[in-house]
């Protein structure tokens, strides 16, 4: 009984999945029956300008926002780790409620709050412009990578602070004691250390932004991130190029994940 | 004492966290070259002054001098003192050649290459570890890492080495036979040596000067058989060596020749250290050591029943049952001729020198607890 429970949960769980890399392989046209074995949809799909500039805008967006994010994090984790214990309590606790908050509470309240944001700088710079066109601030790749990049902060804040916890106070008090200064000690003997996390947390960062859609389709105004032009295309009905991009988006996470976990796992990083 | 002299000196020097006073205010002084030994048990406050020393914490008053020099605002990196860290702390992402330069590549001007090279060679040798420079730490054994840890110390010749708890990681044989190496090292080298244990046998053992601590506080510091010989308190006497406490009150306080009635109703002489009036209760300390049994004659004098005996190769340990005092720890050589001398069961009469018996009062803590305990050093 529990069994067949368990099995059906993970049937609904993968069974759509298989079957989409199943069908993205499909020679036919229709989902219905699988006609034979072909790698057109994949070709279709890669030559597809509209797709490839979706595709690229959601790699500068993801490449972007985890770059920052692992900067910003790492950053807050060294700072909390010197911090005392009750704003570290508090700023764990913040940084916590960050990732388990929805996504389209985090949409929305973006969308919000950027929207309000424009609506004071845009008449401010356009009186404070000196020329004729002042610069508008609207949504767009900017926005989308701050809605990212505020939520990926607070992942690679939680990964780094771990790996710092483990590394303990030791390590920089011997560095300190053998004469290197602060600056010293952090580049060569807490960096190298945190650094296979710090990794491990821009991977993360980068996955979680290159398939997100419900935070970009709030933030992303005429902007088309890989996840939103699917969405946009699933109205015209689903097309084995459709299956062929979501495979490859699957297989691409999968790598990135599973190399995050083998980034963390590892204990000692390897000698510089 | 001048303070050029003086490797170490603490000038009121308290710590507190929070509501825990870790140390109290203390002055202290280690003179150059010594081989000092912080003794007491856990939680007394030794990590705590070796880290004020390193510039790890923050004295929360007082001052800490190195050589003369005020340490208060100077940051670890730039104090003259090495560190041996309790577990180690070597850095694992380095191999062991690269752990101990790495002290030396931080030298303003740089050293040459070469010289950085030999300089950690020469002390991986001295640490008997010649050739093991390109191993991974993580590839070394616990006794070896202490190596590496001692030798990254010790190749910037410090003109200090703090020691915390060193060998505690280490077993029995290991443990003996790194502190006759740390012994000749220190010789050898002629650099302040101050080492953290709360093993008692390792620091009468290794140390020239021994400074007991105990809730924060100096209670004695001394020579290793002056502190042996001559405990300041009840504290010490129980912590350094093992020995027999006998209940007992002031007949006569003469001092260094006082009158103590023990709880059997015998009158026995005994130094009285910190004082008591007639009639006050006192603790009497006889070590085992200082003991000697003989066959019961039937006089008078202290005597009772063998319970046990603990043989430990060349001395063998009694616990004799004495009417009216409780068990008696007796230690005696062992003599393979006559082992058969005495047995659980036997009758024993125990006699002792009359310098052997301490007497300390048993409510000690009001006169110890001075607000600063200030121990004058021997040098
Ligand atoms: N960082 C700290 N925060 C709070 N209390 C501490 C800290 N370090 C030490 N203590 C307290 O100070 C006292 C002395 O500690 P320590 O110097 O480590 O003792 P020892 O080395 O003799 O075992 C202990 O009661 C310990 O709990
Ligand atoms: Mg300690």
């Amino acid at each position: 009984m529990m069994r067949a429970f368990v099995t059906a949960v993970y049937g609904f769980l993968y069974l759509p999945i298989a079957l989409v890399v199943l069908f993205s392989f499909n020679a036919g046209r229709h989902a219905s029956e699988f006609t034979g074995f072909s790698f057109q949809w994949y070709g279709r799909a890669l030559s597809n300008t509209f797709l490839m500039e979706a595709l690229t805008n959601s790699l500068i967006v993801a490449t972007t926002s985890a770059g920052l994010a692992s900067l910003c994090g790492t950053a807050a984790a060294i700072g909390l780790g010197r911090a005392g214990p009750r704003t570290r309590a508090v700023f764990d606790a913040l940084f916590g409620a960050a990732i388990v908050v929805p996504g389209v509470v985090i949409g929305i309240a973006t969308l919000v709050a950027l929207v309000q944001l424009f609506g004071i700088v845009n008449p401010a710079l356009a009186a404070l412009w000196p020329g004729d066109t002042p610069p508008r601030l609207a949504l767009g790749y900017g926005s989308i990578i701050a809605a990212h990049g505020l939520f990926s902060t607070a992942l690679v804040t939680m990964i780094v602070r771990a790996r710092l916890g483990a590394l303990g106070r030791d390590m920089v008090e011997a560095s300190s004691d053998l004469y290197a200064g602060p600056f010293t000690t952090f580049r060569c003997i807490v960096l190298p250390q945190i650094l296979p996390a710090i990794l491990a947390g821009f991977l993360l960062a980068f996955t979680f932004s290159f398939d997100d859609f419900i935070v970009a389709f709030f933030v992303a105004g005429s902007q088309t991130t890989l996840p939103i032009y699917v969405f946009a295309s699933i109205r015209r009905g689903v097309t084995p190029e459709i299956n062929a991009i979501g495979a490859l988006v699957l297989a691409a996470s999968i790598v990135l994940v599973i190399a995050a976990q083998l980034l963390l796992r590892r204990r000692t990083p390897a000698s510089s | 004492m001048a303070s050029e002299t003086l490797d170490i000196e603490f000038r009121g020097v308290s710590k507190r966290y929070g509501d825990v006073t870790a140390v109290h205010p203390t002055d202290f002084a280690v003179p150059k070259g010594a081989f000092i030994a912080l003794l007491g048990p856990s939680g007394c406050g030794k990590t705590t002054c070796l880290r004020m020393i390193g510039g790890f914490e923050q004295p929360t008053t007082g001052q800490v001098l190195i050589g003369g020099a005020d340490m208060a605002e100077v940051p670890p990196y730039r104090r003259p003192v090495n560190m041996v860290f309790q577990h180690y702390a070597l850095f694992p992402h380095f191999d062991v050649s690269a752990n101990v330069a790495y002290g030396l590549r931080q030298v303003r001007p740089r050293l040459t290459s070469s010289e950085i090279a030999r300089r950690t060679a020469d002390a991986l040798a001295m640490v008997q570890l010649a050739g093991f420079g390109k191993r991974k730490v993580h590839e070394l054994s616990g006794g070896q890492q202490q190596r590496v840890a001692l030798a990254r110390a010790l190749v910037n010749r410090p003109s200090v080495l703090l020691l915390d708890e060193p060998l505690a990681a280490l077993d029995k044989k290991l443990r003996t036979d790194m502190q006759i190496e740390l012994q000749n090292l220190q010789r050898e080298l002629g650099i302040t040596f101050v080492l953290v244990t709360h093993d008692q046998e390792e620091a009468l053992s290794m140390s020239d000067v021994v400074c007991v601590m105990n809730g924060g506080r100096i209670v004695q510091l001394g020579a290793p058989d002056e502190i042996y010989d001559r405990p300041a308190d009840r504290f010490v006497a129980a912590f350094v060596g093992k020995t027999n406490f006998l209940d007992g009150t002031v007949v006569e306080n003469g001092g260094n020749a006082a009158r103590i009635r023990l709880a059997n109703g015998m009158e026995i002489g005994a130094r009285l250290t910190g004082g008591g009036a007639p009639g006050a209760a006192v603790s009497v300390s006889l070590r085992p050591e200082a003991l000697r049994l003989g066959a019961a004659t039937g006089e008078t004098g202290l005597g009772g029943i063998i319970r046990n005996r603990i043989f430990l190769g060349s001395t063998a340990e009694y616990a004799i049952e004495v009417p009216g005092l409780g068990t008696l720890l007796a230690t005696a050589d062992h003599d393979a001729a006559r082992s058969d001398l005495l047995r659980p069961g036997d009758e024993v009469a125990i006699s002792f020198n009359p310098g052997a018996p301490l007497a300390f009062p048993v409510a000690d803590n009001k006169t110890t607890q001075r607000e600063t305990s200030h121990v004058e050093v021997l040098s």
